[in-house]
């Protein structure tokens, strides 16, 4: 008798199974790929922030020894957007620029020191525009259009009102409305963005190694703006330094270091200083929201209005969906009746922005969470049971048809209050410490995809060989979340094997099957689900030779991973043997794996753009965070976070507590330090000492609560773990704050100065009260 | 003007034509092609290309090559020794001390010079050591576990060096 037994990897703690490489320096990102007789790419950008292009004059440039080829708008007047209904965008700017740092040319030379001579000797002529550096300016009845098809400078107006809330604000027993202003955050992942592509004059084909989350879009992109066909095209995605967004479309610096491949015949890399890096951007706008909500003496929420102002930069990016993505997500966390959602997404002449980690749900998040603490203090409630008042029942679909099949937010609720010591501290810390609490959801992967197509929305092929190997092939990109070992976990768990028997090639167009890429958390739902369906035609295929071998039928086979065998008595067969046997049908084997969304999961009609929100699974987050206010110098200290992340199932527990823990911080980093500062719209913090970055030091121990509610529909019952948790250290964060102090912050970043500003005027106000009393 | 410079690099010694005002990281990367050490910002803000002259963390962004002439550097290179990794590159490994992986070379020789001086540092002197490394991915609670861990390997000796 055998006594193998399937081994199993879901669940457990497993070290990422490309870390050796980025522990050992082996690990290539795009600016390490470094060929001999390569170019060195260098942009010139714009020093305008809104003007007609007269002319851009390279002749100077042109002449430099070692120049080998210059690109400007004239050469290319095709535009490109992620998005199929808004793309406005020329890789380099013709007729119009519209932010200080646009792209206007770009050169190839032998060295970056004579690209950068060349750079320094182009010349620009223009008619300089009024430029609109908020949304207000942008809004002005006068305001001259950034973009003729634009008229007023609005990108996209949400309106939608579900339920009535008039009806619900009488209802209430309690309505308070406050006002909330989010600066503009940036992603600052630590690979600044390169490109390197290599054109190949004699085929006309093109290879391009991009820092992208989505080589898909690239590869469109490249063929819309190269007007080249795409079977001419191949994208391979390197190691990526991180991308939380930024990355989730294509950008300028792939399309400009294609264009100048093409032009010079050769190979060309561009790498972006870090300065540069900030003003490709696709950040997170600034954001001012208008917040109303009502509640009833026992807690219950009977009407909320929000209204939401982005100043969403020079182009549409992203910006649609981004306005869409802050009304719908209202919903689908607690259970609400009568609400009405105002959204403006407003052009304006700074750099554009795009969809960052949390896309379109945090400011909105931190505005209601904030709102719905400061009632619960008015009305002497706790704010836990504030939240417990409000609990959706799942499964059920929300107001505005969002599906909602698991829902661990009561657990993670409970896990916070029980860890922080919730009941027995809060209130008993002592002067200027203070406890605050918060919850949050994120979607596990948009059910429909960007580019409508028919196809399934995931495909993941397996091969297996002669040598007993299977190689998963997948296009998902690994950015760092740890997409290739889930999915590597993902088909050893199926087939019972050890993961070093399992390995990934990703992220390169020549021989992976298209993947919709990582963004909005899909990868571990979506292809997840793929791996698991390729894995299981697999395993069909292997029990079918296994029983053929053993003379039994296919239903009586037990696959124990290392060995398969026909009963309990049976010495059976090695994987070895088994795989022997499956290739005599067909030679090397392939499986194809296939992903689709469920039409319920996509969303509703009930408004334009409803279908934003939808998804096969939502993630839900609770925190509480204690911090110290020292009143002298109004510097806050963020003491310890406990969080609890409802993530379906952790497949993986360590890589699901370093997303909760990232995103976590993320979110203090946003709440506390980071904005993107503008001066005559040039973005004066485009580096990492004046855009604040929480360091080492700044940092709190983030306790890290897994709760699973096992979703139906997840891959082994699995949702997303890498953005649910950034939005909730938000109002968390100003909730303790109002603990420590009395003090209410409507306004991020909360730095030192602003805390310091609101004591000082806080005490003028009693002592000028106390004086007038006497 | 460029110069002979002469140098050990990862254990050995190495001569190589250079221009005065190269940068040792543009050395290391473009001349040398070891591109494990790391560019992530505009100069002397961010730590990814930390790298260790005689033993000491320096940042290669802000040295000029023909400043370590005659100097012993290590890059994040040298650390593993038969193809088994160093106590720290183990602990970033084992513990998710590394994500995306584009901070961690300079992470890596931060701490390696922290043990190699102070191998059984306490979680202040963790956080001081590498007060000038920024990690985007991990909100750093990993990355100190990861050093402890490293500590653990080398005091029960399960690892050679840091």
């Amino acid at each position: 008798m055998n006594e193998s037994a399937p081994i199993r990897s879901i669940g457990a703690y497993v070290p990422m199974v490309d870390g050796p490489e980025k522990v050992s320096g082996r690990a290539k990102y795009t600016a390490d790929l470094i060929q001999p007789q390569m170019l060195a790419g260098r942009i010139y950008r714009s020093p305008y922030a809104h003007a007609e292009i007269l002319n851009v004059d390279t002749s100077a440039a042109a002449k430099v020894p070692g120049v080998k080829a210059i690109v400007t708008g004239a050469d290319c007047a095709r535009t490109f957007g992620v998005l199929p209904i808004a793309r406005s965008e020329h890789p380099l700017a013709r007729d119009k620029v519209r932010y200080k740092g646009e792209p206007v040319a770009a050169v190839a030379a032998i060295d970056e020191a004579t690209a950068e001579r060349a750079i320094r000797l182009i010349r620009m002529e223009v008619r300089e525009l009024p430029a609109y550096f908020t949304a207000e300016a942008a809004l002005a009845p006068d305001a001259v259009p950034i973009h003729d098809k634009k008229p007023g400078n609005i990108e996209r107006d949400v309106l939608f009102e579900l339920g009535s809330v008039a009806e619900g604000f009488a209802a209430a027993d309690l309505v308070r409305e406050a006002a909330y202003n989010c600066a503009e955050v940036c992603q600052n992942q630590m690979e600044m963005h390169a490109a390197v592509a290599d054109y190949d004059a004699l085929r006309d084909r093109i290879t391009v190694h991009a820092s992208t989350q989505v080589p898909y879009y690239v590869h469109l992109m490249l063929a819309q703006i190269l007007d080249m066909d795409m079977s001419r095209i191949r994208v391979v995605k390197p190691f990526v330094g991180g991308g939380f967004g930024c990355r989730t479309e294509c950008l300028n610096v792939e399309l400009i270091a294609a264009l100048l491949a093409r032009r010079a015949g050769g190979a060309v890399r561009i790498m972006l200083s870090r300065e540069d890096t900030f003003i490709t951007h696709r950040g997170r706008p600034e954001t001012d929201i208008r917040m109303k909500i009502g509640l009833t003496r026992a807690g219950k929420i009977t009407a909320v209005e929000c209204a939401c102002t982005q100043r969403g930069g020079a182009h549409s990016g992203y910006g649609v969906v981004t306005i869409l993505y802050s009304g719908s997500m209202l919903y689908a966390i607690y259970d609400l009746r009568n609400v009405k959602y105002i959204g403006k997404r407003v052009l304006t002449n700074t750099p554009p922005c795009g969809a960052f980690r949390g896309h379109g749900t945090v400011d909105v998040r931190f505005a209601f969470e904030s709102l719905l603490d400061q009632m619960a203090a008015e009305m002497g409630l706790d704010p836990m049971a504030v939240r417990r008042a409000n609990f959706l029942n799942a499964p059920t679909f929300t107001d505005n048809d969002l599906m909602v099949n698991s829902y661990g937010l009561p657990e993670c609720i409970d896990w916070v209050e029980r860890a922080s010591g919730w009941k027995t501290r809060r209130g008993t810390l002592g002067r200027g410490k203070g406890l605050g609490f918060a919850c949050s959801h994120y979607i596990s992967g948009a059910s429909k995809p960007v580019n409508w197509t028919g196809e399934p929305h995931a495909t993941v092929k397996l091969k297996l060989d002669f040598d007993g190997s299977i190689v998963v092939l997948t296009g998902a990109a690994d950015i760092g979340q740890g997409s290739s070992t889930v999915l590597v976990q993902a088909v050893a768990e199926v087939l019972g094997l050890d993961i070093g028997r399992v390995r990934i090639v990703s992220g390169d167009s020549d021989v992976v099957p298209k993947d919709n890429g990582s963004y909005s958390s899909r990868v571990t739902f979506i292809v997840g689900n793929a791996a698991i369906d390729a894995a299981n035609k697999l395993k069909a295929l292997l029990t079918a030779a296994a029983a053929r071998k053993l003379e039994a039928e296919p239903g009586d086979i037990e696959c124990l991973g290392e060995v398969y065998r026909a009963g309990a008595q049976d010495k059976g067969l090695t994987f070895e043997e088994v795989v022997a046997e499956a290739l005599k049908d067909s030679g090397t084997i392939t499986v194809t794996g296939t992903y689709s969304t469920i039409p319920e999961s996509h969303g509703g009609r009930k408004y334009r753009g409803a279908a934003i929100g939808g998804t096969m699974g939502y993630s839900y987050s609770a925190q509480v965070v204690e911090v110290t206010v020292d009143e002298e110098t109004g510097e806050v200290t963020v003491d310890r976070v406990w969080v609890a992340h409802d993530c379906g199932r952790a497949l993986n527990r360590l890589t699901v507590e370093g997303q909760v823990q990232g995103s976590v911080w993320m979110g203090m980093g946003q709440a506390m330090s980071e904005e993107a500062g503008y001066h005559d719209g040039l973005l004066v913090t485009a580096n990492m000492l004046d855009y604040r970055v929480p360091t080492i030091q700044d940092s709190p121990p983030i306790e890290v609560g897994i709760v699973e509610s096992n979703d139906p529909h997840g891959p082994f019952g699995a949702k997303e773990a890498g953005e649910g948790s950034l939005a909730a250290f938000l109002p968390a964060l100003t909730n303790a704050i109002a603990d420590a102090t009395g003090l209410r912050f409507n306004d991020l970043p909360v730095t030192p100065d602003r805390v310091f500003a609101a004591i000082e005027k806080r005490e003028r106000t009693t002592s000028a009260k106390q004086s007038g009393a006497r | 003007m460029a110069r002979i410079l002469e140098l050990t690099l990862n254990g050995r010694t190495r001569a190589d034509a250079v221009p005065d005002n190269r940068l040792l990281l543009d050395y290391l990367r473009e001349t040398v092609g070891l591109t494990g050490t790391k560019t992530g910002c505009d100069g002397g803000e961010c730590g990814a290309c930390t790298v260790l002259v005689d033993d000491r963390p320096t940042l290669s962004c802000l040295t000029l090559a023909a400043a370590v002439a005659g100097k012993r550097i290590d890059t994040i290179e040298s650390l593993s020794h038969g193809g088994a990794l160093s106590a720290v590159q183990r602990g970033f490994h084992e513990k998710l001390g590394s994500q995306c992986g584009y901070c961690t070379p300079g992470f890596i020789m931060a701490s390696a010079g922290l043990l190699r001086r102070n191998p059984r540092p306490s979680e202040p002197e963790i956080r001081a050591a590498l007060g000038s490394n920024i990690c985007r991915c991990t909100g750093y609670v990993k990355i100190i576990e990861a050093v402890r861990h490293a500590s653990d390997l080398l005091a029960r000796g399960e690892a050679q060096s840091p």
